[in-house]
């Protein structure tokens, strides 16, 4: 790779881990699409700035944005409390009318602005090296580089110095305000950052990828652990890991480099669904399946245990007998009686006649007492 | 308004929005009353790798292989979303977030694959993206009001199963009614309005059509096919105003000006709506309140006098006031009370007069 390269790889994994910290929290909060509103109702913010500053670089951009994305969630929570209309309609109110805003103000002044609504929405981190942060007369690397790293530290402070309380608002909100940690508070710091990392993202991968980016590694991790802390660190890894390979494979195919990044996290909350030890589908399937074959090795055991040195035995223990009185099929019964054997419940005496072995009897006597 | 009747143009881009409203307004009233309103969001990204694909294999920007391919995606990604919220436990608004951003994704990367390799053909994919009102021809028009159409139709035809499947699946259910199905084919009519909406109105504001006018609708009526009427009425004027002030407003675009219309629609139908307007709520409750405290006035008059076996012994306006908090306005209701000639004024205070003690009676009773 070359050095333009390295500092793009470079950038996409810092605004990949820089998003999967709040995402976290997002997905555990059920606000996930709180993201997606945020990152398209800062835009009348960040152009407004810009009309002010002329600077895309300006920190004022980034302390708008915040500002707009908090003042959403406000206009959000204030339309939901008139209990006129639900949650998800608020949201569904509120950013499409403050984007259109942004677009509008775009338009209007599109002669003196060099912003466009494409980049806005799509970014490209590709062009990030073009920018470069000079310190001193020494060019010491992409600015876009320092900005996101800089966002990322501020997004582990945040979690590290709140740790505690962001883990009761989240998952006991009724404790947190009890305890008086002010959930509310809570809930807007986390807002504000993922504020600040929405549009510090926004030149790197715009407003709708940085959503994939928040949301997809969390949700991966979540399927793949209990314990809050791990889901962070997971997240992050999840996250930076797919903006190497979607860096990887936009170089390959010549393609969006954001959008190869969001798509790659994509593949991996797939795989993560199909092959998660614990919540995956496939490890549910199998799940069923061995329950379903230890419930009927237990059916075989107790019904060998109730028929057991009564008269009516010599019937009731023939394999061939099986198909009727429990009404199995012929060969899902010769099945179970293999899986019970080796298992150590059952043994065959004669060849057509079973019993059960002193663990068989323990099984059979344990699961009707379960009863 | 003129301009409407004599340019072609400006014509059929009204009539497309209006279209679009209308659809979009009538089935968006399904999403919100079911809780939805994020749904066609997240269709309405996921789309985009659907049209990508559709012109990779056909080559073509008919617009109605692009609305199959688009219509595909979006169906697909719904399923998707039900598939794995009913599976694990991700929730539904984290799985809405992951599908359009990551379909998303995919769109972008087939686009930007496709604008290498196809060079110049694929001019105008990229209109999807923001939807451009502004180029609709006649052919247009026809391709968004016939599928259009037709979902209407179909949403009229099955109108009492959709009902329920919105208010009580659950009774549905016990009827026997196949519910799942039903909200499948509720899917199906949304991917539709949605599909229709991309080409004028683009991804991101496609959700705003559905949500907006029917989340209007609802605060003036609490019957479904007036919600629905009123959210098409709603959305067809959106869609025609924006029309008329982008072209008037030269340079501005379409799609974000039929949004703020609807947004304007929305706010004023909050404030000013009859029954749950916000306006007419306060005036109630500022109502209500006044009434409540001038019974209570009343009431606390006739409580002294009982006190003295005399329900019309006067008492003095300090008398009144002590029987409440200082906040209760106890001199100027008893003026309110005196004009009405409920109390009069003695010597040494208030007193009941005789239509006064009349009211207690029944007000008595009405507390009790």
């Amino acid at each position: 790779m070359t050095q333009g390269e390295i500092e793009i790889q470079l950038l996409a994994v810092v605004v990949a881990a820089a998003c999967a910290l709040p995402g976290t929290f997002l997905v555990l909060r059920k606000m996930a699409m709180m993201s997606d509103a945020i990152s398209h109702a800062i835009l009348p913010g960040i152009v407004i700035a810009f009309f002010l500053t002329h600077n895309l670089n300006s920190p004022l951009l980034i302390l708008a944005a915040a500002g707009t994305g908090v003042l959403t969630v406000m206009l959000v929570e204030l339309l939901m409390s008139t209990r006129l209309v639900r949650e998800d309609a608020a949201i569904g109110l509120t950013f499409p009318v403050l984007f259109s805003i942004g677009i509008i103000l775009i338009a209007r002044y599109a002669g003196d602005v060099h912003l466009d609504t494409d980049a806005v929405l799509l970014g490209e981190p590709a062009f990030a090296p073009f920018d470069r942060l000079i310190v001193g007369g020494r060019d010491i690397g992409p600015r876009a580089l320092y900005v996101m790293s800089g966002v990322g530290l501020a997004n582990v402070a945040f979690i590290a110095l709140f740790y505690k309380e962001l883990k009761i608002a989240t998952f006991d909100a009724g404790l947190a305000a009890a305890l008086g940690f002010g959930p509310v508070l809570i809930h807007y710091g986390l807002m504000t950052f993922v504020s600040i990392t929405a549009v510090a993202a926004f030149d790197a991968v715009g407003s709708i990828l940085v959503v994939a980016m928040m949301v997809a590694p969390s949700a991966a991790a979540y399927l793949l652990t209990d314990r809050l802390r791990d889901m962070i660190l997971l997240s992050v890894a999840i996250g930076a890991a797919s903006a190497v390979g979607g860096f990887q494979m936009a170089r390959l195919f010549d393609v969006s480099i954001a959008g190869a990044m969001a798509t790659v996290s994509g593949l991996v909350f797939l795989a993560v669904w199909l092959g998660a030890p614990r919540y995956g589908i496939l490890a549910g399937r199998q799940r069923r399946i061995r329950q379903k074959w230890e419930f009927a090795e237990k059916m075989l055991a107790i019904h060998l245990f109730n028929h057991e040195g009564l008269p009516e035995a010599d019937i009731e223990h023939r394999i061939g007998h099986l198909e009727e009185h429990l009404s199995w099929e012929r060969d899902f019964a010769r099945r179970v009686v293999r899986r019970a054997q080796s298992n150590g419940l059952v043994r065959q005496v004669g060849d057509d006649m079973l019993a059960l072995t002193p663990e068989g009897r323990q099984a059979a006597s344990e699961a009707i007492e379960n009863l | 308004m003129e301009q409407l009747f004599s340019d072609y143009t400006l014509r059929m881009v009204a009539l497309g929005s209006a279209v679009l409203g209308i659809v979009s307004g009538g089935l968006g009233s399904y999403a919100v009353l079911r809780g939805q309103s994020l749904l066609g969001d997240a269709i309405s990204h996921a789309a985009l790798p659907g049209i990508a694909i559709a012109f990779l294999l056909t080559g073509s920007k008919a617009p109605l292989a692009l609305m199959i391919g688009a219509a595909l995606a979006g169906w697909l990604s719904t399923l998707w979303i039900m598939s794995v919220t009913g599976t694990t436990r991700i929730k539904y608004d984290s799985m809405l977030a992951l599908t359009l951003s990551v379909f998303f994704g995919v769109g972008l990367v087939l686009l930007t694959y496709i604008r290498q390799r196809a060079g110049a053909a694929q001019a105008g994919l990229d209109t999807f993206l923001f939807g451009q009102a502004s180029s609709l021809v006649r052919r247009d028009v026809i391709t968004m009001a016939i599928p259009g159409g037709g979902a209407l139709l179909l949403m009229v035809l099955f109108w009492k199963e959709l009902k329920l499947l919105a208010f009580d699946p659950e009774f549905g259910r016990t009827m026997g009614l196949p519910m799942r199905r039903v909200d499948l084919f509720l899917t199906a009519l949304l991917v539709v309005a949605i599909v229709i909406g991309l080409q004028t109105v683009g991804v991101v504001l496609m959700s705003a059509m559905l949500v907006a006018p029917a989340a209007a609708g609802r605060q003036w009526t609490d019957t479904l096919w007036k919600m629905v009427l009123l959210s098409a009425g709603f959305g067809a004027a959106a869609g025609v105003t924006g029309a008329v002030l982008s072209s008037a407003e030269t340079g501005l675009p379409t799609g974000p000006l039929i949004v703020l219309c609807m947004g304007v629609i929305m706010f004023l139908s909050l404030l000013f709506a009859p029954n749950r307007g916000i306006v007419g709520r306060r005036l109630r409750a500022r109502r209500n309140t006044g009434r409540f405290q001038l019974e209570t006035v009343l009431l606390d008059l006739y409580a002294l006098g009982m006190q003295h076996n005399d329900p019309r012994r006067p008492h003095p306006k300090g008398a009144v006031q002590a029987m409440r908090t200082s906040d209760v306005p106890v001199e100027r209701l008893l003026g309110r009370l005196e004009k009405d000639g409920l109390v009069r004024r003695a010597r040494n205070g208030w007193a009941l007069t005789d239509t006064g003690l009349h009211n207690v009676e029944s007000l008595k009773e009405e507390r009790t």
